[in-house]
This record gives structure tokens, sequence and C-alpha cells, in this order.
């Protein structure tokens, strides 16, 4: 197990590099000038154009500018952004809230989701089972401004049971309706995939044999069936976490959440390259840590995985 | 019948749950997120009681909070609440008046004396004097400091000297000078400018925010780009700014402020908001007090005003809109004047802003909005009056348009609906084929114009920097000017520019404005549209406010309820 962990953080270092090259080079080989917006509907003084372009190192050959920026990265340091301040600390100031929005969301979906699956897995073929695949294919169907944009104008402004906004210091209050919302999609997909394998490992040998022995309903599908079902979920569930922590841009700007999300909808906007690839970088790597995560955890899972 | 009770049994179950998950998330709600409470509008309530405080949309300020290094509406909002400058713009009218400045006198329109009130305050208890005003303008007109406003400095004598040769780079070269030879402080509230030509319309120039003055803890701080100072700044204007977070700008009104333009309310809060849309829900839900910017998508079918009934306004502003024709040695095809006649009186300006705008904009009859100092109607004459059957004669005498016309816009602006409608209304009444080109957005269509690569027609909007018919003449049509995008020159143009610059009374120099945009009207350099409004909507807790004509809530007018 050391051995394997050793291995995937090795790995996580070339990715790491080839995933910031890729963006870097994406994302500063875009057209247009990233000082044509800046100096409002007219275009900047040279004398402008030239102290940004040497502030932000854009007057340097490509591979210069990747390697004074990869050098500042390994020490720590992601960068100043467009705004001129360090994407670090927006980071850091930005995570907690999205760290919380993501944990209601993860709730939601674990908890509902689940739920609901099993719900719906047990029943396979009546109503409840309809009514669950009808309800799901409706979250999925719908894109998430959509659904943001009625459950704020539903639940906020016409109800006026959650607040519309988040806003700037948002608690988990605050947060919940875009946690529901940010959760309702991976929901969807948790549901389904609980319910799916929960009916096929329903069919399987050896349940057939537990009910045989005389094992109780709730022992049947609890310990044994569950354990087995759930091992596409959790693989499912640790990917979107690792999605959900990167912050939802869609959902994060609906609701004026100040997170990750919302960074990054800004940095698009204003071509604002050094928040972007900083913050991205950042995200490459949490996604990379929960995979670990996952994968070690599919073992205690199930133990014919081995890591060894 | 069973099949009904099955139903209400299944119904039954997931509502528990979500109740266990709605209970549970509140719980934790108690546990940890009450303590944090944020400062809402609310007016004080408790304790003082007197204390009256508004929210209003804020966004991130792009640069440092320094009057010289901000021309956008995210910081301009904030800065223009706190500073105080020489001249100060009616928030009626746009109409300068004398705000720090005694006087300001010249009998050539180059040499020009600044007398300064005595007594006015900066908000750290200091004294407003000359040299605040003439170390502020030095510093921000000094080439390696890197100020995005710097260029308002320009007609002041010495300021080339200040910048980094030609090219403006400053690594490789170093300015000759870092003060300018044209500003001199006489007294401790007397200061001379020298201007490099005429510039009989300064005193109007004075009151753009790049001119505020800055206080000895502007000079005492040694960070080179002055961040420490930004990052809580003080000024001499009715606001002070003392906070700046990632999520919220506050102000708070200074008490021993010596201008005339006083905050009705003692508190202004700018929430952070990333989206238009977020804030405007907030707005019509009654959260955040006032917004200055409507979603497009809500103005259609006055939304908005159904949204937010009886708690909207709208104000006229200093944008104007237009469609530049491309360069004649670019698209020969609009190197006849006829042509663009035609095509500007194929255009129905009356309908399109009636039907795509809801009257939210106003058809353009000159190069200049009716609310700016020397503004006089009709300078386009018939060339933009609607007039199907001449604009289809001109056109045919102009030989037609070889192929398809392209009108560009950026495309994350909302400029579709109105540029297809034109295009249609050029289509339909000309006979020619049309089409909308977008770019992906504002800065890529910018960096297309300025290397001159599009033919056609494409999107111009000014808005201007100070309320006066001057600005939205020389920099946009002058022989070689900075944002002149159709490469236009016009000797008689040029020469009425030359004069009313050097003429040393305002009224006379406007007239002679005026007589050089009629030029315009003759040569058609654009295609005028219309003059821009600013829509608004705010809070049940607010009984009126204002706008002044810059977009900005002119907070000496709030009236709470």
């Amino acid at each position: 197990m050391g051995k394997y962990v050793i291995r995937r953080l090795l790995q996580m270092i070339p990715t790491l590099l080839g995933a910031t090259l890729l963006i870097y080079w994406l994302n500063f080989s875009l057209p247009g000038d990233p000082t044509a917006g800046r100096c409002g509907e007219r275009p900047c003084s040279p004398t402008y154009v030239a102290w940004f372009n040497h502030e932000y190192n854009l007057d340097k050959p490509f591979v210069v500018q990747y390697l004074l920026y990869l050098g500042k990265v390994v020490q720590g340091d992601l960068g100043t952004d467009f705004y001129n301040h360090s994407v670090l600390h927006e980071l850091a100031i930005r995570y907690p809230t999205t760290l919380k929005l993501a944990l209601i969301a993860v709730l939601f979906e674990v908890v509902v989701g689940l739920i609901a699956g099993i719900w719906s897995g047990m029943r396979q073929g009546k109503f409840a089972d309809t009514f669950v695949t009808v309800v799901t294919l409706l979250l999925i169907s719908m894109p998430v401004f959509v659904l943001g944009g009625l459950a704020q104008l539903i639940f906020g402004i016409r109800l006026k049971w959650f607040p519309v906004t988040a806003g700037a210091t948002a608690g988990f209050y605050e947060l919940l309706m875009p946690g529901l919302v940010l959760g309702a999609l991976s929901l969807a997909y948790a549901t389904r995939l609980t319910r799916t394998s929960l009916v096929e490992n329903l069919r399987a040998d050896y349940v057939r044999t537990a009910r045989a022995k005389g094992l109780s309903r709730f022992r049947t599908i609890g310990i044994h069936t569950l354990r087995n079902s759930l091992l596409p979920v959790v693989t499912y569930v640790g990917g979107s976490i690792g999605a959900l922590m990167g912050g939802a841009i869609v959902t994060e700007r609906i609701f004026n959440v100040n997170g990750v999300g919302s960074y990054i909808y800004r940095s698009i906007n204003q071509k604002d390259g050094v928040g972007l690839v900083g913050s991205i970088t950042c995200l490459v790597l949490v996604f990379l840590i929960v995979n670990l995560i996952v994968d070690v955890l599919y073992s205690v899972l199930d133990p014919r995985i081995s890591h060894d | 019948m069973e099949y009904l009770l099955r139903m209400e049994k299944l119904m039954r179950t997931p509502m528990k749950v979500a109740a266990a998950v709605f209970s549970s998330a509140l719980m934790l709600v108690g546990a940890t997120a009450c303590s944090s409470n944020p400062t809402d509008g609310a007016s004080g309530g408790n304790g003082s009681g007197a204390v009256t405080a508004i929210t209003v949309r804020g966004c991130t300020p792009q640069h440092s909070l320094l009057p010289v290094n901000t021309n956008e509406v995210c910081g301009g909002n904030v800065l223009d609440a706190s500073q105080a400058k020489l001249i100060h713009y009616n928030s009626k009218d746009a109409a300068p008046q004398m705000d720090i400045a005694e006087s300001i006198e010249t009998t050539d329109a180059i040499n020009w004396t600044v007398k300064l009130k005595q007594g006015y305050k900066f908000q750290d208890g200091t004294e407003v004097k000359a040299k605040h005003f003439v170390d502020a303008w030095n510093w921000g007109a000094y080439g390696p400091h890197g100020q995005v406003n710097s260029y308002f400095f320009e007609m002041i004598e010495g300021y080339a000297d200040e910048q980094c040769g030609e090219s403006g780079d400053c690594q490789k070269e170093k300015p000759k000078a870092d003060t300018m030879s044209g500003l001199k402080v006489v007294d401790d509230y007397t200061f001379t400018i020298k201007t490099t030509s005429p510039t009989s319309n300064l005193v109007v120039r004075l009151g753009y925010t790049a001119f505020a003055p800055q206080p000895d803890a502007f000079f005492a701080d040694t960070t080179e780009d002055k961040s420490e100072f930004a990052a809580k700044p003080i000024s001499a204007g009715p606001y002070r700014i003392t906070s700046v977070t990632d999520t919220e700008i506050v102000l708070e009104k200074f008490a021993d402020y010596s201008g005339k333009d006083v905050g009705a309310v003692d508190k202004v809060t700018f929430p952070i908001y990333n989206d238009l849309g977020a804030a405007y829900n907030d707005v019509v839900a009654n959260n955040l007090d006032m917004t200055d910017t409507i979603p497009a998508g809500n103005l259609v079918d006055d939304l908005w005003k159904s949204d937010a009934p009886d708690r909207w306004g709208t104000k006229d502003t200093g944008v104007f809109q237009a469609l530049s024709y491309a360069p004649g040695n670019v698209d020969p095809g609009l190197a006849d004047v006829k042509m663009r006649q035609a095509l500007s009186m194929a255009v129905n300006r009356d309908e399109v802003t009636k039907q795509v705008f809801n009257g939210a904009r106003v058809p353009a009859t000159g190069w200049v909005p009716p609310m700016v100092d020397g503004y006089k109607a009709n300078a386009c004459g018939d060339n933009c009056v609607f007039d199907a059957a001449k604009a289809k004669q001109l056109y045919d005498e102009a030989g037609g348009y070889p192929g398809t016309l392209s009108i560009w816009v950026n495309g994350d602006g909302g400029h579709d609906p109105w540029a297809s409608a034109v295009c249609n209304q050029i289509k339909n009444n000309l006979g020619l084929d049309c089409s909308v080109q977008t770019t992906p957005d504002f800065a890529t269509l910018r960096d297309m114009i300025m290397n001159r690569e599009l033919k056609g027609l494409y999107r111009a909007g000014w808005q201007m920097d100070y309320p006066s018919i001057e600005n939205f003449l020389t920099p946009l049509y002058a022989t070689g000017a900075s944002s002149n995008d159709t490469d236009y020159s016009s000797a008689e143009f040029d020469g009425l520019l030359k004069e009313a610059a050097a003429a040393t009374d305002n009224t006379a120099a406007n007239k002679l404005y005026q007589q050089a945009e009629l030029v315009l009207g003759q040569d058609m350099p654009t295609m005028p549209l219309w003059y821009q409004q600013s829509q608004y909507i705010f809070s049940d807790k607010i009984a009126s406010v204002d706008m002044t004509p810059f977009s900005r809530f002119d907070f000496g007018s709030v009236k709470l309820k």
C-alpha cells in the first residue's frame, strides 16, 4: 500500500507539469490583446501596454514565460493576477466557501442519492422505480443554469425561503440552495448507478443463496448486496467530489458565491491568464489527490482489489 | 384504490428524507454560521439609530484604487464618491462647477492660473494645497509608473519628457524628467498650468478623476506602485473608503467634508458581484439596495420595469453609439460619400430604438449626446433621417456595394439584436446583401479594428471622459488621433478644432466645435446611431435616487423611506 501511494504521488509530478504546460499554452495563445479591454472603450496607451507586457512577462518568448512561471510555482507562488492580487491569497480566502458548498452538495448527493437508488432498485418496475427514474431524468436533462435560475426565482425571489444570493460572508444556510442545485445533477447519476448496480446484484447467485439460507431481507440487502453494489458509486462520487471542490463556475456565478468557481469565471472573463492558470493548476492537484484517496478506498470496500 | 394509497405512502417517504437533510443542514448552520452575520443594508436600528446605510452592486476594481489608475466602472464607482477635484460636474446635467478650485483663469488658453479654496480638508485632516495637485499629476504622468490614466495629462507642457520615448517601453529608455515643466507651484494655494497648445476647455477636463489631488500620506508610501496607500486611500471627497476586501468595499461619510456634494446616507457598501444577473435578482428581492446595470435579457419587453414596479429609473448619459465605416483603402466599396450617406439614410433609428431597446436609446441626430457641454442638434442633418427612397437613389448613384456588407459587433455585449435590425433595414431598403459578424469578445473586435482588418461597418461606442463636445470630436476624428478608427482626415475639420482649442472663451470655442461637427455631417466618417440611457433599479427601502450623467449613482440624492 505504501509503495502504491508513493508511486501515485510521483506520477502526479509529470501530470501536473503536463497540465500546467497545456493550460498555459492554451491560455496565452488565445487571440486578442489582454490589455485591449483594460482601458475602457479605448485602446491603452503604448506606455501602459509596454509596462503591462513587461510586468507579466508577455514580452518574452513563450518558453521563457512558462519557465519563469514554473519557477515561481515550484517556490509556492502562483503569481499575481491581473487585478494585482496574489493568486494564492485569492484561492486561500475562497477555498473555505467552496469547500462548504462542496460538502453540502456531496452530502445531498450521497444521502439522498443512495436512499433513492436503493429504494427504486428494490421496487424494480413498480411505481417508485418509475418515479425516481423520471425525476432523475429531469435533473440530468436540465442544464445547471436553468435549474439554478429556476431555484433562485421560485425559492428565493417568489417564496423567499432561501436567500437569493450567498453574498460576502456565506454560511451554510446561505449556501444551502446553491449546494442543493450543485449536487442535483450528480445526485441523479448517483441514484441511477446505485439502482442499476443493486438490481444486478440482487439477481446474483449469492443473494439467492443467502435468501435460501433464511437470512432476513435487511441483512441480504443491507450487508451483502449493498457492499458489492457500491463500488461503481464510490468511483463516481469520488470523481464528482474532485469536480465539486473545483467549484462550480455556473452555480457560483448565479448565486454570487465567492468561491473558486467565481474566481475562475472572473479570470476567464477578464482574460486574466495568471489567475486562470494558477487556479486551474490548483484544481488539477485537488483532483489528483481526491482520485488517489478514492483508489485507496477501493481496497477497503472490496478486499479482492489489492494495491500491493 | 390501492394504487392511490401506495402513491401517498411513496410521496411521504422522500418528504421525510428531504426534511431530515434540511434539518441536519440547519443544525450545522446553527452551530457554525450564525456568528458571521453579514453587515446588511438595514438601517442601524439599535443604539444610535440615526446611521443610514445602503448597499450598491459592486464589482472587483481592475486596477489599484488610485485616481490615476482607474478608468473602468468597478473602481470608478467607488472613487467617484470618494474623490474631490478642482471641478465638480453637476450631477443633474454635468455642468462644471468649481469645487476645490476658487478660480481657474487664463488670457490665452495656454497659461492657466489655478487658485484653491483655503481650508479644504483631506480625510486625514490635512489641508489640500497646491503641491498636492502638482506632485500627484507629475507622479501619475510619469511613464514608468504605468498608470492607465496618464494620457489625461498629455496636454500639459513637459508630458512628453515624462514618457519613455516613442515606443513607450520603459525598459529600453528612461524618461528625461520626472516632473512636467508646465506645472509650477506659486504658493500654498496657487499653481500654474501651461499647456503645449491652446486648450480652451481645460476647465471642463479638470473634473476627471485622474486630476484628483493626493495627500502627504500618498507620497510617504515607499512602495513603487503606492499599493499600501491604495489599500486604504485618503482623498478629499464626501465619502471615505474604510475597507476594501475581496467581497466588499465600504465607504463611510466623511464628517468634515469641505465641498458641496454632500452624501445623503452615512454608509455605502459595495458587495462584490461577479454577475449582473445575481445583483439584479437581489435588488428585485430587496436584498440589495441598488444596481446600475440591467442584464440585457431583462430589458426585453420591459421585463425589468415589471420585476421592480415603481423601483426603477433611467438617465441620459454621455455614451454615444455609432457604426464606423471601414477606411476607403481597406474597403473601396465605402470610399464614396454617397454610399455612406445612403447606408445611413436606410436605417430607421426611431424604429430600432423602439422595437429593440424599448425606448432606452435616443436616436442620434449628430455625434454629440444632448447632455454634453456644447451640444447642438442636427449636425448630421438629413443623413441621419430615415428616407428609403433617397437612400436607394444615392446608393444607385454610388454604383452599389460589391458583395456582402458586413456589420461587425462584439458578441459579448448583447449587440446582436440591434445589429441584425440595422442589417435587415439596409438589406430591405437598398437591396444589397448584409450580414452581422460577431467577434468572441470586445478585446478581439478592438484588435481587429486597430489592425484595420475589417471591411464594412463596425461598432463604435464612445463614453466621454469629460462632458465637453471636444471629447467627442478630437480623440475620434482629428487626423492621426489615438482613437481615429476610420482614418478620417479633413483639413477643414482639423483647422476648426485647432481654432476652437485656441479660443479663450468656452462659448466661442463650442461654436467652432459645432461647426467642426457639421463637417462630419458632410463627410460621414461614421454613422451615428443613438445616445444611450442608463437604467437602474432599487429596493423598496429607497424612496428615490438619481444617477449622474456618468451612469453612477448620485449618493447625495438618495432618499430613504
